[in-house]
């Protein structure tokens, strides 16, 4: 292994690790699920433990996308503007079967999973997942997260988007 | 609440005994548009013709004696795998808070006119159940001010409560990813 | 200075929702503002319609239990059993009153869970975490408590047409006792952080205001209606279950704003402990544990003489079941459950131990077997946590409902919410929108 690669896969390790414990959730909280998320994030399951603790009510200042209960077709487009309003990086976790399949609600109403509307990382199972699960799935993200290849942008790039964004401005 | 409230509350609301008093009064009233009646499992129950819904529902409402003046729900079925003639049937559900009476109104329509009067002008809820009801089984009603689809999007078709409209055919408004 | 005359003013259009921090629930108001006044609003329903009614339609009786979970899934046993009450009034049976006590204990504790999340979420967005953060507690503490009698905390289909799932576990009232404690510490608590806190206080005192009239005509029901002075209430109106056999109060408040709504739910809640205190005093007697034979056999045991024709005394056997069927054994089975064979699946003992058993156990699972009630319709009112509940069922003689209709209580508080905001300032809608409780699954259906 050369130094170059050592330094970057080090950084990579470090900024997985920074990344990991500092997860700002953007709860999408549409049905029954969302009852189980408050019980997990309320004092008796405490995912503040994982670093996880801290809702932000906007897309643009949150890293994970918790799209808590059923999606209707009618909800769908309104979940890919707030997907497409998050910044990168970014996860997706399916909270409750619903969104992993449509559960069992299979008719003319509802999204059959909703990773037919958006990229899914971490599917929780469960109708709904008990908060027991939602924290096992919430640390097999953070595995995700550490062992991931992480986008950090290269200086010329980063240049490139400032320049292109002052452009803009 | 002090056990003297609690009789008053008591005393406003009497229970009705057994008689059915809102049926005798309506059919003195409206001999030609009560299409039948009956009292199954103790649910009275009234058919009336379409086009006397608004004066019978008027009735009901300011006659001392019967005062419904709560609509509690409004829906609708449709007989088509029943077989029933004709296929519509809109059904009204009264409440009477003073004499704490119930009473279900049943308007039956034909398939190729589904129209009744609105009764928004007596009931101020009546407005979303009409809405609701042209949504799910496209059944219109006369002088309702904004008929719109209430729980569906603008751009779905077809009325899904209707029993031909499949149970899973979707109309999804974002492109699907496979 | 003068403003001139001819300035010009033009209102402005905000949109609130469907996915907004300070609505927990799905639901877009589209405000016209003055300012900061409301001039003006629409309201946009209809984001988690999940045809609970064309699915109710594709199932038979007992599968539409776990659907009528989802409709307002923060109470969910009140509307297991409104829907077992319509089925039972449309065949024209009546369970047990051992069974309806249980229905009685557990609807309220999922009364009190409903409250509790509907006043702790309301106040959260008012600001008052804490006041959350306690309530939800306490919630977890009664769900515990649930999930110890059917399996499940939040979804949980405990009733079945003619009964329950199971009978209550052993020491339930005791750990009811022992959370009923806990529930009520938190209450004071809140009392003393809510009730007379200033800055609650102004945020709902005089906001959210509905009149009377204007409550009848938008067919308001429960505690919503209560807050205006009408003492009307499912229960003492129409009792069904065994509420007539208990004694307890409906508060009432005049003044149809939302810190009335406030004072009415936190009442509510005691009312509901007393009403499950009483019921577990006057239930009658539990299980006998008796065993006929006085000998336990294993289930393969059993089977296996079966097999060989050995089922004479079978009836008389005591099975050791599996632990997940706890509380359904033979003798608690005829306890909580009708005597309908027509309706009720037989005890697992029998399913798994006699030919009749099985055979009966089939015929009520079979596609187009199964519950066949008479054609008929009818329409059957329990009090839901946010008023009347009503499930009106239309049967056309098959195994499946032919049309389940639900009257979703909150419906008509959320068609009123332009009539309640209207006049307010936009800080206004928050508190209005907390007090109604709207559940989306309930309300969309
Ligand atoms: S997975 Fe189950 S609990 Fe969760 S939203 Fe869907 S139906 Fe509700």
């Amino acid at each position: 292994m050369g130094v170059g690669e050592f330094i970057t896969s080090k950084l990579d390790h470090a900024v997985g690790w920074a990344r990991k414990y500092s997860i700002f959730q953007y709860p999408f909280i549409t049905a029954c699920c969302g009852m189980e998320y408050m019980g997990v994030a309320c004092s008796h399951y405490d995912i503040d433990r994982f670093g996880a603790g801290f809702p932000r009510f906007t897309p643009r200042q949150s890293d994970v996308l918790f799209v808590v209960g059923t999606i209707s077709h009618k909800m769908a487009p309104v979940l890919k503007t707030i997907y497409e309003q998050m910044c990168e990086p970014k996860w997706v976790v399916a909270f409750g079967v619903c969104t992993c399949t449509g559960g069992f609600y299979d008719n003319y109403s509802t999204v059959q999973g909703i990773d037919t509307v958006i990229p899914v990382d971490l599917y929780i199972p469960g109708c709904p997942p008990r908060p027991e699960s939602v924290l096992d799935g919430l640390m097999l993200l953070q595995e995700k997260i550490q062992n991931q290849k992480q986008e950090i942008l290269p200086k010329a790039k980063w240049r490139e988007t400032q320049s292109s964004v002052s452009r803009l401005l | 609440m002090s056990p003297e409230q609690q009789n008053n509350a008591q005393a406003q609301l009497p229970q009705v005994d057994g008689e059915r008093p809102a049926l005798g009064r309506l059919h003195q009233q409206f001999p030609e548009a009560i299409l039948a009646s009956h009292s199954y499992r103790g649910d009275d129950t009234i058919s009336v013709a379409g086009d006397s819904l608004l004066p019978i529902m008027q009735f009901l409402r300011e006659t001392p004696e019967l005062s419904f003046e709560t609509l509690m729900d409004l829906t609708a079925v449709d007989y088509l795998k029943m077989g029933k003639s004709p296929r519509f049937e809109v059904v009204y559900h009264l409440y009477s808070l003073t004499h704490n009476h119930r009473l279900r109104v049943k308007v039956p329509l034909p398939e190729d006119l589904p129209e009744v009067d609105s009764l928004t002008s007596l009931w101020k809820i009546a407005d979303w159940y009409e809405r609701e009801v042209w949504d799910m089984f496209g059944i219109k009603f006369r002088g309702h001010p904004d008929l719109r689809r209430l729980l569906m999007y603008e751009e779905f078709e077809g009325h899904p409560l209707r029993k031909d409209y499949p149970k899973s055919r979707r109309q999804p408004i974002v492109a699907q990813r496979t | 200075m003068r403003v001139k005359s001819e300035t010009v003013t033009e209102t402005m259009m905000l949109n609130m929702g469907p996915s907004h921090p300070a609505m927990h629930g799905v639901i877009r108001i589209i405000l016209e503002l003055d300012g900061e006044n409301v001039v003006d609003s629409d309201i946009e329903i209809g984001y988690l319609h999940r045809a609970f009614e064309k699915e109710a339609e594709n199932a038979t009786y007992n599968q539409v239990f776990p659907y009528t979970d989802r409709l307002n899934y923060v109470s969910p046993v009140i509307n297991n059993v409104g829907y077992a009450l319509a089925v039972e009034k449309l065949l024209g049976i009546e369970v047990t009153e051992r069974c309806k006590y249980i229905r009685v204990i557990m609807s309220e504790i999922s009364r009190i869970c409903d409250h509790l999340t509907c006043v702790g979420a309301s106040a959260m967005e008012l600001g008052a975490m804490t006041a959350f953060l306690y309530m939800i507690k306490a919630r977890e503490f009664l769900w515990e408590l649930l999930e110890q009698v059917t399996g499940a905390r939040l979804t949980i289909a405990y009733c079945r047409v003619g009964g329950v799932k199971a009978d209550l576990p052993e020491n339930f009232e005791q750990e009811v006792t022992e959370r009923f404690v806990e529930v009520r510490k938190v209450l004071n608590e809140v009392h003393g952080l809510l009730t007379k806190n200033r800055i609650f206080v102004d945020r709902v005192d005089g906001v959210g205001v509905i009149s009377k009239e204007d409550a009848i005509s938008f067919a308001f029901t429960g505690p919503m209606l209560r807050a205006c002075g009408i003492p009307y209430d499912v229960r003492r109106n129409h009792p069904y279950l065994t509420y007539d056999q208990i004694d307890f109060d409906v508060p009432t408040e005049t003044t149809g704003d939302c810190y009335a709504r406030y004072l009415v739910r936190m009442e509510e809640m005691e009312q509901s402990m007393r009403i499950v205190e009483q019921a577990l005093r006057k239930m009658p007697e539990g299980p006998t544990n008796v065993d006929h034979a006085g000998r336990i056999m294993q289930p393969s045991e059993m089977v296996d003489a079966a097999k060989v024709g050995k089922t004479r005394d079978m009836k008389l056997v005591q099975l050791e079941l599996s632990p997940n069927l706890e509380g359904s054994e033979r003798q608690q089975h005829q306890q909580v459950n009708a005597l309908a064979k027509n309706v009720v699946l037989p005890a697992k003992e029998d399913t798994y131990g006699n030919i009749e058993g099985l055979m009966n156990h089939f015929m009520l699972i079979m596609e187009g077997w199964g519950i066949r009630p008479p054609v008929g319709e009818v329409y059957q009112a329990v009090e839901g946590a946010n008023g009347e509940l009503g499930f009106y069922i239309v049967s056309d003689g098959t195994d499946k409902p032919y049309r389940v209709r639900v009257r979703p209580p909150c419906f008509a508080f959320t068609a009123a919410i332009p009539t309640m905001i209207k006049g307010g300032m936009v800080a206004d809608v928050v508190p209005t929108f907390g007090s109604i409780n709207m559940i989306a699954g309930e309300l969309d259906r």
